[in-house]
């Protein structure tokens, strides 16, 4: 029998208190693509850094193709022939595709030998596993997908035998995602071995060999995937029955609540990202934007939750919205609440205590204040009634927010809005980087806003949220709405396709 | 989950990181031939060994709170403000010119008033530079330090040219009326019986800092301001979402800082010159600086931090007067302290928080 490419044999790591791995082991066998898979916070990610040398496990072993290897830095990582391509690029964007590949691997002081035999190697790699790539495009100039591609060619440059890939499909659309495990499948087949972390449960039905599941920093389980589903994954991972489906009953849209007119926004930068778009929600419904991240979304809902000046116009409850000069106070004084796509930057101030953030946005409410005091002694009890009701774990006001889960950071947010019984709610991202069974519930709670007869205008990637919650669904691309579908009349096939900006029949 | 308790972070971090600076300190004193045992017998004895020393102690805290307290309530908005300097200057001139030209009943009245030019004229000198930060994104570090030299500079103008009464030779106005005079700490305490020095600066006005003190820890930590300040000042994207308008926070803790540096001008202008003179700030603008970054930031720690660097301030000078050891060397010592408590923070906290960690999963 073959030596596994790589075996971790109990691999521990603390930091500070929390230990993020227990006595870890793992096989994976030359040839295969092994996924691991586990909510956040699971332990995934650290477990990785310790295979590429970030960090130093406090005990264990790593065994590489049958023999003990130390692993102490990133470099050595390499030398063991492990590549890495994380979440995140690591790409320097003004540079181009060829001299992002040397960068770190040059052969000597002058550039000009190193430039001429990786222009050879990528020729090679390209004809090898089908990863074409223009070798003098610059970096800022061509798309995710193709970003993703170099960092695997970068990996490969350097001779990777292993390849660890980080939440890959986080940026793709669909088609994308499918085409990167028609590449995985290629190297596979050459005898590359793949790691595959991610937290979708369908990345690894569809292109995994085998599984390893963790929890809390623990390795509960490693099936092979055909012998295995999606349940059964989702329950190792939460560690108890979950409900993948959101239950809910039909919609009953009433009058409109949110109309968009021509709304335009500009970025930071002066780029327009929204350009000219039509949209209205009605009272009791969900209207779910489909779309790859970065195509005007995220300022849309900056328009509408006061953070961000427009033009064009926004009527709620048939008033206009004031587009410039409006600021988060004035619409949350209106019934805008708002569930901002990136809760650690936005939602929350991660170096205040829960009971603080409980308030944050709403600290002029007379419920919060005394004249220019803040009430803290009602905060912290509306703290403790909203651990109570949320379910927010640990149970702890005192805490800071940073202390608290991804999931349990996100159910304070979603706390703190949809109390104030909005008319509209604005929701980013509800569920990027939190837990299955967090997830379950904040689905559980815009489903019951919208029973109630809110207006709902939700803003995701993952088109199985927009897909589960919506009750209708545009798709956005370039700051255009492609089109609106309803989701009972539509797959992920013609989704992927507008998103990817391929217009279908008309809307 | 903290990495370490409340009180170590608060109290024994900037306890070693003292030691640390004094070790060095002595060892310096060593190199130049003198002996240290002596010479931190000779500070302690000067400063806090009598109430002589304690009077000049007391009198240098008292300002290093105002700019300090400056210091901490911009840097609660994630500003630097480093122009406390030009704003005590400033607010020197303030106090200067209601105290020359008001015919104040009694001291009382004229100290509210005093707190209020002192306050108005700081704040107005750190306006600028908030305006020109919050409108125009110039960074207040480089905009503030310009504005020392200019008030600096007007100062100098001032007094020279308009304010020196005629035929005087020393560029300093005329002495307040005597109606004006602060109560010192020696009159303050006669009533209850303790004969403190009649030669030292301390005056009423360490009671206004200490009431200064209370109402910033009032104003950062109960009011609905100060958690607009700290929201913004942790997070501006936060406070851009929560409807906080970064414009008026900047603003707002810009001019309050300025303010408080501004009213330092009640203690040495006020409080012991009773005249405005050319320099009588003595640099404490920047010393609230360390003692703000000492503090932690946090009110009751720049008090604390004041009271030090005031022992250090007035030990200093008792030093230059009895040894050989030079004036600069205080400079060198207070650098120590400073390079610590500020700069090296983490040298000393990573140890101490990884012996904490050991210590407590020995106890799980």
């Amino acid at each position: 029998m073959t030596d596994p490419a790589i075996e971790l044999k109990g691999i521990s790591k603390s930091f500070g208190p929390v230990q993020a791995n227990k006595d870890i082991s793992i096989r994976v066998m030359p040839g295969t693509i092994h996924g691991i898979i586990g909510e956040n916070g699971a332990g995934k990610s650290t477990l990785m850094s310790i295979l590429y040398g970030f960090y130093k496990a406090d005990s264990g072993e790593i065994w590489i193709d049958g023999s003990e290897t130390q692993i102490p830095d990133s470099q050595a990582a390499i030398a063991a022939g492990i590549g890495m391509v994380f979440q995140h690029f690591k790409l320097v964007e003004n540079f181009t595709v060829l001299e992002n590949v040397i960068l770190g691997a040059e052969d000597s002081g002058l550039l000009k030998p190193s430039l001429t035999r990786a222009r050879k190697a990528l020729l090679d790699l390209a004809q090898e596993y089908g990863l074409n790539v223009d070798p003098d495009a610059r970096i800022d100039e061509i798309g995710v997908g193709m970003q993703q591609r170099v960092e695997i060619l970068k990996a490969l440059y350097r001779e990777a035998q292993i390849l660890i890939l980080d939440e890959p499909t986080g940026v793709l659309t669909p088609a994308e995602a499918d085409q990167l495990f028609r590449i995985l499948h290629r190297l596979r087949e050459e005898g590359k071995t793949i790691i595959l972390i991610t937290h979708k449960l369908r990345e690894i039905m569809e292109a995994t060999d085998q599984v390893s599941v963790m929890r809390r920093g623990e390795m509960v389980a490693t099936r092979t995937t055909s012998q295995t589903n999606p349940e059964e994954l989702a329950e190792l991972m939460v560690g108890r029955k979950v409900l993948l489906r959101v239950d809910k009953v039909p919609a009953q849209p009433g009058a409109k609540i949110l109309e968009i007119k021509g709304l335009r926004v500009r970025d930071d930068k002066g780029v327009e990202r929204v350009k000219g778009i039509d949209l209205n929600v009605r009272a009791g419904e969900i209207l779910g934007i489909a779309g790859v991240a970065g195509n005007g979304q995220s300022e849309l809902m900056e328009v509408l939750g006061g953070m961000r000046a427009g033009s064009g116009e926004v009527l709620l409850n048939g008033q206009p919205l004031e587009l410039i000069g409006a600021n988060g106070r004035a619409i949350r004084d209106k019934g805008i609440a708002h569930v901002p796509e990136d809760r650690q930057r936005e939602g929350l101030i991660m170096d205040f205590h829960a009971w603080e953030n409980v308030a944050f946005g709403y600290h002029h409410d007379e419920k919060y204040s005394r004249g220019l005091l803040m009430d803290n002694a009602a905060l912290r009890a509306d703290t403790e009634a909203k651990i109570e009701k949320f379910g927010i774990r640990p149970p702890n006001g005192w805490l800071s927010a940073k202390n608290f889960s991804g999931g349990n950071q996100q159910k304070i947010v979603v706390a703190r809005e949809i109390e104030r019984n909005p008319d509209l709610l604005l929701v980013g991202q509800p569920t990027r980087g939190v837990d299955i069974g967090a997830i379950e519930f904040i689905h559980k709670q815009i489903v019951a806003l919208r029973d109630a007869g809110k207006a709902v205008l939700l803003v995701s990637v993952e088109l199985e949220e927009i897909f589960s919650l919506s009750d209708r669904i545009a798709v956005m691309f370039d700051g255009h709405i492609m089109g609106e579908r309803l989701p009972d009349r539509t797959d992920e096939k013609e989704l992927g396709l507008l998103m990817a900006g391929v217009a279908g029949e008309a809307a | 989950m903290d990495k370490m308790p409340r009180w170590a972070d608060v109290v024994l971090i900037p306890l070693i990181s003292i030691l640390l600076a004094a070790v060095l300190s002595a060892l310096v004193i060593l190199a130049i031939g003198e002996n240290p045992i002596a010479a931190l017998k000779l500070m302690v004895q000067g400063s806090l060994g009598s109430t002589y020393g304690w009077g000049y102690t007391l009198y240098y805290a008292t300002s290093f709170m105002f700019t300090g307290l400056a210091v901490a309530v911009a840097y609660h908005a994630r500003m630097f403000n480093i122009g406390g300097e030009g704003q005590a200057m400033v607010g020197g001139l303030g106090v200067a010119l209601v105290l020359l030209f008001i015919p104040f009943p009694h001291w009382t009245l004229a100290l509210v008033v005093a707190i209020a030019a002192a306050a108005l004229f700081g704040a107005a000198w750190a306006a600028i530079p908030a305006y020109l930060q919050a409108a125009r994104g110039s960074h207040v570090v480089i905009t503030t330090i310009m504005f020392n030299f200019i008030a600096a500079a007007f100062l100098n103008y001032m007094l020279v040219n308009t304010l020196r009464p005629q035929g005087a030779m020393d560029p300093a106005t005329e002495r307040f009326s005597p109606n004006v005079h602060l109560p010192t700490l020696h009159e303050m305490l006669v009533p209850f019986g303790i004969n403190f020095s009649k030669a030292a600066p301390a005056n009423f006005s360490l009671v206004v800092a200490i009431i200064a003190c209370v109402l910033v820890w009032v104003l950062i930590w109960r009011t609905k301001l100060g958690y607009e300040i700290r929201a913004y000042g942790h997070s501006e994207s936060g406070a851009l979402y929560a409807g906080i308008s970064p414009f008026k926070i900047i603003m707002i803790a810009m001019l309050i800082s300025g303010a408080l540096a501004g009213c330092m001008a009640i203690n040495n202008v006020m409080g012991e010159a009773e005249r405005l003179v050319l320099n009588a700030t003595e640099n404490a603008g920047f010393i609230g600086i360390a003692v703000a970054l000492m503090g932690r930031n946090h009110p009751f720690g720049v008090f604390l931090a004041a009271i030090l660097f005031g022992f250090l301030y007035q030990g200093g000078a008792e030093l230059a007067l009895w040894t050989s050891i030079p004036r600069e060397l205080i400079t060198v010592i207070q650098a120590l302290v400073i390079l610590f408590t500020g700069a090296l923070d983490n040298m000393v906290r990573m140890p101490l928080e990884k012996l904490f960690l050991a210590m407590r999963r020995r106890g799980a």
